[in-house]
């Protein structure tokens, strides 16, 4: 019962899979809110190594950690999407190329 | 071991979607299948508490979100420009990226299934879940969020508190600082020129 059923290599891949995934999304796409999920999949990925090295080691603070990490990925969403909405509101077109204002 | 591929698989696919659906509420849609697949990982895991939140706070809290910001877009005139193909542009330079990508990953496995322990007990025993001292049970990680990590869980209502206050300041009614117009175009030419002085030194 100690050892885990699934390996842990195995969540390790599935997470860095997850987390590429996540990265090309904010690479590619130009749509703020599709950019802002593809950072909750990096998120996501993040989350479940901790919580697969918490079952490993059999020591809960890959828990707490995921915990906070989840409670820092809801503000960021909310702050994220605060500035989409007011980016919208100005330029009336949501397109991360357009919104270079301070690009330098 | 059947059910992780299953699970990973809906992953995999859910997350793909995700990234190339066309419509935001599309993606919006994959992503829910992405947390409660992930949520179910959580649960082959131990995490009861943490499958639960991920439910409630990211399925439920900050989804809906996204789809009340969706709804709230679409209500203009043509609110989202597919944008320009970049597909072509970085084809090579991902190739490259998701070689060496693959490499490391290959590399830090091999290093990872030599250095992983098969399970050091360090007091946790498995037994029903809810029960204290089981490991995962929400007993235990109430106990250790409230006594050792006290601490960092006060930052997080802080940083909570932030995101409230910031919201309201970028996207309430209230403009935060509203400049006449002539001031603005004012700045704007005066900075022009301070670049175009810099670019003559």
């Amino acid at each position: 019962m100690n050892a885990m059923a699934v390996p842990l290599s195995n969540y390790i891949a599935l997470s860095a899979v997850i987390f590429f995934i996540g990265v090309a999304g904010v690479l590619v796409r130009r749509n703020p809110l599709i950019m802002l999920m593809s950072i909750e999949l990096m998120f996501n990925a993040a989350n479940l190594l901790f919580a697969a090295f918490a079952r490993a080691w059999l020591h809960n603070a890959g828990h707490i950690f995921v915990f906070l990490v989840i409670t820092v990925a809801a503000a960021e969403a909310a702050i994220g999407l605060a500035i989409v909405v007011t980016v919208f509101r100005s330029a009336k077109n949501v397109d991360v190329d357009d919104v270079a204002l301070m690009k330098g | 071991m059947i059910l992780f591929w299953v699970l990973a698989i809906v992953m995999l696919a859910s997350a793909t979607w995700c990234v190339t659906a066309t419509k935001p509420v599309y993606s919006v849609v994959a992503l829910l299948l992405h947390f409660a697949a992930l949520a179910a990982i959580y649960l082959t895991l131990n995490a009861e508490f943490l499958a639960v939140i991920q439910m409630i706070v990211y399925s439920g809290a900050i989804l809906i979100l996204f789809l009340f910001v969706i709804a709230l877009l679409s209500s203009g005139v043509a609110p989202f420009s597919v944008g320009p193909n970049r597909i072509p542009n970085i084809a090579y330079p991902a190739i490259v990226l998701v070689i060496i990508a693959l490499g490391f990953l290959t590399w830090a496995l091999s290093r990872v299934v030599a250095v992983a322990p098969s399970g050091l007990p360090s007091g946790s025993t498995f037994g029903p879940a809810g029960t204290a001292g089981v490991f995962g049970s929400v007993a235990d990680f109430g106990k250790a969020l409230f006594t050792t990590n006290l601490l960092p869980f006060e930052m997080t209502a802080l940083i909570l508190m932030v995101a409230v206050i910031g919201v309201i300041l970028l996207a309430g009614d209230q403009p935060i600082y509203d400049a006449p117009k002539g001031r603005v175009e004012e700045v704007r030419r005066q900075m022009r020129e301070a670049i175009l002085r810099e670019g003559d030194q």
